[in-house]
């Protein structure tokens, strides 16, 4: 058996002011609270020590790229963004050294996997994040704009001091 | 309806002009009256670019977040969502375009009117991501032209309000004027 209930709505409930009224004293409110919106191209977030933007290659504080082309980052990149060309050396004692370095960053998904990976500390991934292109060709960076990306980065370790 | 194989290229599409579609697209050489027209034109266009809600995948939960008070996507104009393609002028692929989805997206890209534009948001969308496989679209730029392209996986909400403003940059280079054939 359906129970019936009296739903008429009372003379206030049918003029709608009050609810009106009430809304719009919310919204009022929230025009004198302290703006919660970040002007984005002129303010910027702050990014905490772990964030992951675009990677990059670095050099060392002698000028020499730290890379030795072993593979491992294009061989670990889950989006298969990382393609290597080694080059031979035939002095020193680095035996080989990228010819060609290219990430793809469209596959790119920044997960620092080659960061992990990369015993040389060669690749790193940076805070940067605005890298939107206007065509496919603009966003394969080759070797000189990941170095010019990444820049100088004392070496702790010094592995070829001396040497 | 066409089968997908006759839809989905094999290359991805070059880079298209917006095309103005007016009565005084390409009549008139460049001079003062067509470009004073030609900035007050793009300043409508590019400040108020209506997109289209398209969600395919997790990067349009940062769509959503870019919509929301803390970025704000509608102080560039660009913050109506609409539900139709009609009443869009802007397309934003958020997500992985699989290879069945992918004529749904060339049919409401047609159904956009001109001008339009599109941005491929992620990895997925610009290029198939993580996914190189059999049943994911490697690129949405097969079956419609890209304008921006937003790498990330997903991009952050200020990553797509960057390519929402070098969207702005290009509308800004439009032109009424007839073009010079080179």
């Amino acid at each position: 058996m359906a129970i019936v209930v009296d739903r008429r709505l009372s003379l206030i409930d049918r003029l709608y002011l009050p609810g009106i009224l009430r809304g719009m004293w919310i919204t009022l409110k929230h025009l004198f609270r302290r703006k919660f919106t970040m002007q984005y191209p002129e303010e910027r977030w702050t990014f905490p020590e772990g964030f992951r933007g675009v990677p990059a290659l670095v050099k060392d504080q002698e000028g020499r790229v730290k890379c030795v082309a072993c593979y491992l980052c294009q061989f670990v990149c889950p989006p298969k963004a990382i393609t290597i060309t080694a080059g031979e050396l035939s002095s020193g004692n680095v035996e080989k050294y990228p010819a060609a370095f290219e990430i793809n960053m469209l596959r790119c998904i920044y997960c620092q996997l080659c960061e992990e990976v990369c015993p040389e500390q060669a690749i790193f991934l940076t805070k940067d994040y605005e890298v939107a292109g206007g065509k496919r060709t603009d966003l394969i960076f080759d070797k000189e704009k990941l170095l010019e990306i990444g820049g100088v980065r004392q070496d702790p370790i010094m592995k070829w001091a001396g040497k | 309806m066409a089968s997908p194989e006759g839809i989905i290229g094999e290359q991805p599409l070059e880079r298209r002009e917006p095309q103005n579609l007016g009565l005084l697209d390409q009549r008139f050489d460049a001079n003062i009256i067509t470009t004073t027209l030609d900035k007050v034109f793009n300043w409508a266009r590019r400040s108020a670019l209506w997109p289209m809600s398209f969600g395919l995948a997790c990067c349009a939960i940062e769509m959503m977040a870019a919509v929301a008070s803390r970025y704000d996507i509608d102080r560039f104009g660009a913050g109506v969502y609409r539900a139709t393609p009609r009443q869009s002028d802007l397309m934003i692929v958020a997500g992985t375009v699989t290879e069945k989805m992918g004529p749904v997206v060339k049919r409401l890209y047609d159904q956009m009117p001109d001008p339009k534009w599109v941005i491929s948001m992620g990895a997925c969308a610009t290029c198939g991501g993580p996914f190189p496989t059999y049943s994911t679209m490697q690129g949405v730029d097969r079956v419609v032209p890209v304008d921006v392209y937003i790498p990330g996986c997903p991009p952050r909400p200020e990553a797509l309000l960057h390519g929402i403003l070098r969207l702005q940059d290009r509308i800004d280079q439009m032109s009424i004027a007839r073009r010079r054939s080179v």
